[in-house]
């Protein structure tokens, strides 16, 4: 079988080079970006694709206006672009995307706007954000909620029972951090760390660490484990300031690369076993089911209330406990691949029974960025 | 101690000129009409570099917050921090002042008026009260 070929369709460069203190390091992509552009005779709707260094794939996404479906933020010094275009023939070869946009750009000798990162007072964070008093993932990653709630009836009571389930699959999982069950007067009378967000609602903070191996069909009967099939895969980025989210009640970045990988799998909702939804706040299981489609928006809390995603209930979801009692480095997306494996192969503490499709959706920065993996217990 | 100060970059400039001459400056597609936050020097809609800056009603309505109990050195006790959707639709993360930092009085959806806290002398910060006529 012959793979489809590939070529460079445009071609630019800054509109100046050399000394050009009227553009910061991210508009020097972006100015790049539109001469590529003009001279391909497109827009940015017409790209799904973006990968780049110095600057994340997120920021340069959102600052251009581009939705990608395929991202590449490799950053592996000045050879990263040739990288991003070995990857990028990947992707197109095999249909993650139709046209992808790299970029580069560099204010390496005026250093406007250098660097992207919260806490540089010159990046778009710095300067519409940062003033304004976050303190980190609990007073930013917990802002959207309230709307959720006004919006769709999602009461407190709700938003605890995300951490009371949780700890009932915790309680049966001897690796857990949390195990005793609670009760929701028990999150809500934990300590208020970020109206409404209480301290249960929130995250732990641990160490740990994890890695996963992966090979080649032909080749997973030789190994001991049972093999966990990748069904289906997606991805996609939205924005590195959560005040610019495009809707305070839907993550864009899980409603690209969610169905994406369950429509790549070839699966629907009535075939998954088993769901992990990373779960940096009790909030994100809830967006998460939404954006999947396994409910709508509306009853996603009641959803989880009434035990759907519990032990015993039809759609086993975050069985490790997750990030609310498992436990949560920092990234916690390693944490959940393995409680998908586990479940495939069917040796996790909390085993929900045969389990042939897990799907396991994860979250980059704060609703920045998203990827989804199905796995199968048999191959496609 | 006070807020960490912005750094405008070439493509904010207007912005923070904007907000030292009492103004809230946003930007709109001369092709699209899209208007958009925060500033670039093109549609992020369109891909057009034809826009243009103008000042803002600076009227908007509170879209979301939460009060944070960490502590910061800027701020004493809870403070709100919030979404504010401006009126020409684009949303900005603020504080919301002269108002309880409470559930009881952020209220969301009410109306908001722009106001400014100066931070030095090139930056003036943008800040929402409660508008005119509005209970706090
Ligand atoms: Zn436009």
């Amino acid at each position: 079988m012959s793979l489809p070929q590939v070529a460079v369709v445009g071609a630019a460069e800054t509109t100046e080079l050399g000394k050009v203190p009227g553009m910061s390091q991210l508009q020097l992509h972006a100015d790049a970006a539109l001469n590529a552009f003009a001279d391909a005779g497109i827009t940015a709707r017409d790209i799904d694709g973006v990968a780049t260094a110095g600057e994340s794939p997120t920021a340069v996404a959102h600052y251009l206006g581009i939705t990608p479906s395929w991202v590449d933020g490799t950053a592996v010094g000045g050879c990263s672009f040739m990288i991003h275009v070995r990857h990028a023939l990947a992707a197109l070869q095999t249909g993650q995307c139709k046209t992808v946009l790299i970029t580069h750009g560099e204010s390496g000798r005026s250093g406007i706007g250098r660097g992207g990162f919260r806490g540089n007072a010159s990046s778009l964070q710095g300067q519409f954000e940062t003033p304004y008093g976050p303190m980190g993932p609990p007073t930013m990653f917990t802002l959207p909620v309230l709307r959720f709630m006004k919006e769709y009836g999602l009461s407190h009571e709700q938003l605890a029972m995300v951490a009371v389930v949780q700890r009932q699959w915790a309680a049966m999982n001897p690796r857990a951090t949390f195990r005793d069950p609670i009760t929701v007067e028990d999150v809500l009378n934990s300590r208020m760390i970020a109206y409404p967000f209480h301290l249960l609602e929130c995250c732990l903070v641990t160490d740990g660490g994890g890695a996963l191996i992966l090979t080649t069909a032909d080749r997973a009967d030789d190994f001991p484990q049972p093999p966990a099939y990748i069904l289906g895969t997606g991805e996609s980025v939205e924005t590195p300031m959560i005040s610019q989210m495009e809707n305070l009640c839907s993550s864009r970045a899980f409603s690209v690369a969610g169905p994406r990988a369950m429509a790549d799998a070839g699966i629907s909702h009535a075939d998954v076993d088993h769901l992990m939804i990373y779960d940096a706040f009790a909030h994100l299981p809830i967006y998460g089911l939404a954006d999947l489609g396994f409910c709508e928006r509306g009853d996603a809390g009641a959803f989880i209330a009434e035990g759907n995603t519990a032990p015993g209930g039809h759609l086993p979801t975050n069985t490790n406990g997750g990030g609310l009692s498992y436990m949560h480095s920092g990234m916690y997306g390693m944490y959940a691949l393995q409680e998908s494996v586990r479940q495939i192969r069917g040796n996790a503490p909390a085993q929900v029974g045969s389990c042939e499709v897990s799907v396991c959706l994860g979250v980059g920065g704060m609703f920045g960025a998203s990827g989804c993996v199905v796995f199968g217990r048999q191959p496609r | 101690m006070s807020r960490p100060i912005p750094v405008p970059t070439p493509e904010t400039a207007h912005f923070w000129e904007g907000t030292r001459a009492g103004e809230l400056r946003l930007q709109r597609c001369d092709d699209c009409d899209h208007v958009y936050f925060p500033p670039r020097p093109f549609c992020p809609g369109c891909s057009s570099r034809a826009v243009a800056v103008f000042a803002a009603s600076g009227r908007g309505a509170l879209a979301s917050y939460v009060i944070s109990e960490r502590p910061h050195p800027a701020f004493e006790g809870p403070y709100a921090i919030a979404l504010v959707e401006l009126e020409e639709g684009p949303r900005m993360m603020s504080n919301i002042v002269e108002c309880p930092q409470t559930p009881e009085a952020l209220v969301l959806d009410m109306p908001l008026q722009v106001t400014f806290e100066t931070l030095s002398d090139e930056i003036s910060l943008p800040l929402f009260r409660p508008a005119d006529g509005e209970k706090s």
